[in-house]
């Protein structure tokens, strides 16, 4: 239950007719709806929350938001999703929440490993690059791996990745806007009012759960008359009203890319006890922006002062906040230390909730203003040109000790004051992380003594804190200036709505960088700059005194900045250090990069729908559903599932791909080739194209015929091959490999449209529209016979190399007659609706006449027994057509094609060159290991080149032994040379012989 | 064989999704469609065979009763015409084109064809498709050759709710199953 003394009587968001509970490291509490873990957990007196990465030491919230550095905490969702290193004040409470601290063992109050705090001068900065210049006599490497790592990777850390996988699923949007507005604090939703006023379609996106920034917090000031809370509502109401505008709580604009395209994260049911089981758990948006409107704002900067780091110890709004809008009293006695009038205002509203403000120290010698003046009014003592030199207590703060500051700049100790909570405040720095992503420039500001926006690389402009532009009525007024800015950039024309009358404090939000001063030795404290990853004050220094200048190199060495906060907190008081250290001014000292995520953003989001099946398009056949009825086995050809053997029971790979072999010679076979390539290339140029492409001559290829192709690109090198048909004169069909179609097509409608674009000829695909069945064996044309009319099967009139148009089973067909098996062979193209209605007829027949289906593994077997090329197997890439045995398809009248000019170069000529052989094992079982090295020696001397590698190797039934193709250097002269693959244990003896292992005169074509 | 004659489309399982607050997604089958490639001439002659004028404006689609062309580039259009005899038609077109130099190609088959309606309908294909599918920026009428996932589709709208689309028939099954994962959240009741 909320602890009486931290919860406020009334007041706040929170809904505190709906009681929430929640577990924390097993225990059970309360909150109210509308509580962050974090705020209910300070509501029931916990600030521990978890341990420091490096030394374990306690570690309570320091903020209210996504810059937390130091409460990650585990949540486990209603599905069993477990989610690490999420923080604690941005994760909403609901009933059944399971959260867990982190990177503590065995428990969060006592942890083993906070040893590491009192050994901690030896874990100096760098000491993780230490580690890996280990003791010489072990090897650097095995004591880094065998030990340094193990240790520390187990020692140091976040939560637990989880093992399960994800159970949640992530949608996608991609959405268009006139103007994106990130940040609804006061800047932007002033921002969308008047963007959305002149007509502009607007997305407003906040990380918050509510819309509203500083305004959530803001008790004392008054809009219009009214409360801040109250114009806020109206604000949002009559934002909500508009039909131009999206409004996205709970989104955070992570990443800023080029073209004003941002990418948002939106948290869609993290939040809920029980989401529905179709609702995503968080969508990407995609927004493509004409115009971006950054009013991110600003982050208030901790004090570095010794022992600054324990749980109770916060920033001074993160205190406000959670009084004003979680009604939590962060403690009961509350020391301030600030640098900035900012904190008075939290002072107020600490005071007013009923908290025991013991004193504002204040380092500046002379607090004055209205927030001041105000704090004094309520009767709270204020002690200026005072420094905070250490603090007190284990799991919670429970002193301060203070020093005064002399006019010398010397410190004297001072009192020591009993409390629970000690506010902090360095002063504010602009998060100018979004405006740095889209590459605009950013300057430093001696004026505002921080980094702010400077030129812009896209279309967008900050307004607001985020660009120095502090106070809630400057920040409505820049915001609504921004935005009118960009409705009118965007092509709207903005009215001129007047800025609403604002009351507030007048204060300054100037504030100290770098370190505080103290008297202790300084060698002995740890004053914290980097809470996530534990980097001191001292640390940095070291880092200076061992020579790094540049924050890029210091940031490296020390980690400042690099945790999961990416330095939020911290990254400005560390180059103020550096500066300091190194006597440099801070702009000569630099700024690291901003990089994307702002915030860590889960894998699920970015992968999407892309996932599980939804991964990839898997792309099946007309015949795939027939293969699957038949137990075929499938393999992945590209996107395509193709079957690759059809075993029958009893059969394993070798038996099912020997019998599919053997039926297919003796008789006949049936596979699916629908996957082929194909391009309808049609027009008066169409054969003038092919020339120009292809190795081959197509000038003169009749109609009805067909011819290999041969594919080079300008290197000279093969890159596809493929039959054609010449359909009409003015028409052919092209087919490519099952991998090469796209590439192919683009090829040639690159070299048309840049090339030859006198050519009258155009390129369409035509793969999908033809389901292709290949019916290869000597029994081929019994099969199809009865099957097909209007066409003369008989060989003298359906010669092999040709193509004819008729019908089969009633339905079209361009029916080719070509082999990729050396048998008679046909290729039946029929409109791929029909393709299993075809496939299934033709099938009865293959059954009647003793034939059966084949897969690729069959076709692979049957093409090598031929010697026939698989592009891609038989070529790397650097092989021409005559090494492949394949000169005789080059056009040697021809004036020029892609990659002729190449084929002539002094390299390709030269003796040497590796070529297509057959390779014949002594033994006759033995079959090779595709890809293996071949060599003149068994035992080659170390460092002796190989002669080439095994390309294809197969069992081959119908040689009765094991075949092999290879690429050999001057492999057709070695025919019948011995040669060696060294293989593990001992080198295969292997005979150089022709690539063609069967009927090499071609007597079987037909049948 | 009279049984053959039956086109078989391309299976898709069980992606087609009907809830009519959201949006329904429906197979269009036996359609015969053509890709035309040629000049302005040829295009017109072409319009007029096959029964409805080539668009020249960009992205623009034109329809009359079941016959569609959609233009796809400036020298390129896919033809659409619900139900007929895709041979029938060629012969027609081919006839009055005569020799010109041009290029049509009977891609009936190649194609899967979906209507995507519903209030919820642009939203669902903005999930993968990179477009501004308003009705400002992508008015009714409009088509154009884009990506949906990792598919290339053809889209067009064909009403202020509703979608015509195009795609290969072997990326059929992952577009309407990319479909049916979009859509499950616009199923659900508003709390």
């Amino acid at each position: 239950m909320s602890h009486p003394a931290f919860r406020t009587a009334a007041g706040g968001r929170i809904d505190r007719t709906r009681p929430v509970r929640f577990t924390f490291d097993g225990k059970s509490y309360t909150g109210f709806a509308g509580d962050t873990l974090a705020s209910a957990l300070l509501a029931s007196g916990v600030h521990l929350m978890g341990r420091s990465f490096k030394y374990h030491r306690p570690r309570g919230p320091i903020a209210a938001g996504s810059e937390e550095p130091n409460a990650l905490v585990g949540v486990t969702g209603p599905n069993g999703r477990e989610t690490p290193n999420l923080r604690a004040t941005q994760v909403e409470i609901y009933d059944g929440l399971v959260a867990v601290s982190q990177n503590r063992w065995p428990s969060l109050a006592f942890d083993a490993n906070a040893v590491n705090d009192l050994f901690w001068p030896l874990l100096p900065s760098g000491f993780y690059y230490k580690t890996f210049m280990g003791p010489s006599v072990l090897g650097a490497t095995r004591a880094w791996k065998s030990i340094y790592e193990p240790v520390i990777r187990r020692a140091a850390g976040l939560g637990r990745a989880p093992a399960a996988p994800d159970p949640d699923h992530y949608a996608s949007r991609f959405v268009h806007s006139d103007v994106l507005v990130i940040g609804a604090g006061p800047a932007g939703i002033a921002a969308a009012m008047a963007a959305s006023a002149a007509g502009a379609q607007v997305i407003l996106c906040d990380e918050q759960a509510e819309l509203g920034g500083s305004l959530l917090a803001d008790t004392l000031s008054r809009i219009d008359g009214r409360p801040a809370a109250q114009w806020l509502d109206g604000a949002l109401a009559s934002l909500a009203g508009r039909p131009n505008v999206t409004l996205l709580p709970r989104t955070q604009a992570f990443g800023y890319f080029a073209d004003n395209f941002v990418a948002l994260q939106q948290r869609v049911t993290d939040h809920l006890a029980s989401p529905h089981t179709d609702m995503p758990r968080e969508r990407l948006w995609q927004v493509r922006a004409r115009e971006v409107v950054i009013a991110a704002g600003a982050i208030e900067r901790p004090l570095v002062f010794p022992d600054n780091d324990r749980p109770g110890i916060m920033l001074a709004d993160a205190a406000r906040t959670h009084v004003a809008r979680y009604g939590v009293r962060p403690g009961t006695r509350a020391v301030v230390f600030t640098a900035c009038d900012t904190a008075y205002e939290a002072a107020l509203a600490l005071r007013e909730a009923g908290v025991d403000v013991r004193l504002v120290a204040d380092l500046r010698s002379d607090p004055a203003g209205a927030a001041a003046d105000a704090v004094r009014r309520a009767g709270i003592r204020v002690a200026g040109a005072t420094t905070v030199t250490g603090t007190r207590g284990r799991l919670r703060v429970s002193a301060v000790r203070l020093g005064s500051l002399t006019a010398g700049g010397e410190v004297v100790p001072g009192e020591e004051i009993a409390c629970d909570l000690l506010l902090m405040s360095g002063g504010w720095t602009p998060s100018v992380h979004l405006h740095s992503q889209s590459r605009g420039k950013v300057v430093w500001s001696e004026d505002a003594q921080a980094f702010l926006p400077g030129a812009h690389a896209q279309r967008e402009r900050s307004a607001g804190a985020c660009r120095g532009v502090f106070g809630l009525a400057a920040a409505l007024a820049d915001g609504a200036a921004a935005g009118r800015v960009a409705a009118m950039k965007a092509g709207f024309t903005p009215n001129g709505a007047p800025s609403p009358a604002v009351e507030e404090l007048a204060h300054s939000w100037h504030g100290v960088l770098g370190a505080c001063p103290h008297h202790r030795d300084p060698a002995r404290v740890k004053a914290f700059v980097d809470f996530q990853n534990d980097v001191t004050a001292k640390d940095l220094e070291l880092a200076t005194r061992e020579g790094f200048r540049s924050i890029e190199h210091v940031k490296r060495f020390t980690t400042t900045g690099m945790a999961t906060d990416q330095g939020k907190t911290s990254n400005v008081n560390a180059l103020a250090i550096v500066s300091k250290a190194t006597a440099a001014p801070v702009p000569a000292v630099g700024l690291t990069t901003f990089r994307m995520p702002y915030t860590p953003v889960t894998f699920g989001v970015l992968a999407g729908h892309n996932r599980g099946e939804l991964f990839d398009p898997v792309r099946t056949t007309p015949i795939h559903s027939w293969a699957v009825e038949k137990g075929a086995v499938f393999e992945d050809v590209g996107l395509w599932k193709r079957a690759r053997y059809f075993p029958r029971a009893g059969e394993d790979m070798h038996a099912a791909v020997s019998r599919e072999c053997r039926t297919a010679r003796a008789c006949v076979g049936l596979l699916d080739a629908s996957t082929l390539g194909k391009i309808e290339v049609v027009g008066p140029d169409a054969a003038e194209l092919l020339e120009r492409m292809y190795v081959n001559p197509w000038r003169k290829l009749q109609p009805g015929r067909c011819r290999y192709g041969l594919l080079l690109n300008e290197a000279g090198y093969v890159i596809d091959d493929g039959v054609a048909a010449r359909v009409a004169p003015d028409r052919f069909h092209v087919t490519t490999t099952t991998g090469g179609a796209p590439r192919v097509l683009a090829m040639m409608e690159d070299y048309l449209q840049t090339e030859f674009p006198e050519l009258k000829v155009w390129l369409t695909s035509t793969t999908e529209q033809w389901a292709v069945i290949a019916v290869q064996g000597p029994r081929a044309r019994d099969v199809l016979a009865p099957l097909v009319e209007g066409i003369d099967l008989r060989c003298e009139a359906f010669p092999h190399m040709a193509m004819r148009e008729g019908r089969i089973c009633g339905v079209p067909t361009r029916l080719f007659r070509v082999s990729f098996t050396g048998e008679l062979g046909y290729e039946v193209n029929v409109p791929a609706d029909f393709g299993r209605a075809v496939w299934e007829a033709i099938w009865s027949r293959v059954l009647e006449a003793g034939g059966c289906a084949y897969g690729t593994e069959a076709m692979h077997v049957l093409r090598a027994e031929k010697g026939y090329i698989i592009v891609g197997q038989e070529t790397d890439g650097t092989v021409t057509p005559d090494d492949l045995g394949l000169g005789w398809a080059i056009g040697k009248a021809k004036a020029d094609f892609v990659g002729k000019r190449s084929l002539v170069r002094p390299d390709m000529l030269a003796a040497g060159r590796k070529q297509l052989v057959g390779l014949v094992t002594a033994d006759p079982a033995t079959v090779l290991e595709e890809g293996a090295q071949i060599t003149r020696d068994a035992d080659p001397a170390k460092g002796s080149p190989a002669l080439g590698h095994v390309t294809s190797s197969y069992w081959s039934d119908a040689s009765g032994r094991s075949i092999a193709l290879a690429l050999v250097a001057g492999g057709r002269a070695r025919i019948g040379e011995t040669l060696h693959v060294p293989m593990p244990g001992k080198a295969v003896a292997v005979t150089v012989a022709s690539p063609v292992f069967l009927d090499p005169k071609g007597e079987r074509l037909d049948g | 064989m009279a049984d053959v004659a039956l086109r078989r489309p391309p299976q898709i399982g069980l992606a087609l999704v009907a809830d009519e607050r959201s949006v329904r997604l429906e197979a269009i089958d036996r359609v015969s469609r053509f890709a035309v490639r040629g000049d302005a001439d040829a295009a017109a002659i072409i319009g007029r065979a096959f029964g409805v004028a080539l668009p020249t404006e960009p992205w623009r689609a034109a329809f009359d009763g079941p016959l569609a062309a959609l233009w796809l580039g400036p020298d390129e259009w896919l033809l659409l015409a619900e139900g007929g005899d895709p041979e029938a038609i060629s012969a027609e077109v081919a006839g009055a084109v005569g020799g010109r130099p041009c290029s049509w190609v009977d891609v009936s088959h190649r194609n899967a064809g979906f209507l995507l309606s519903g209030p919820d309908a642009a939203d669902v294909l903005n999930s993968g498709c990179p477009l501004p599918l308003g009705l400002a920026a992508f008015p009714v009428g409009r088509c154009t050759r884009t990506l949906f996932g990792k598919a290339e589709i053809v889209l067009w709208r064909t009403g202020e709710t509703a979608f015509r689309i195009e795609v290969w028939r072997s990326f059929a099954a992952y577009a309407a199953g990319l479909i049916a994962e979009a859509a499950r959240e616009h199923a659900v009741p508003a709390a």
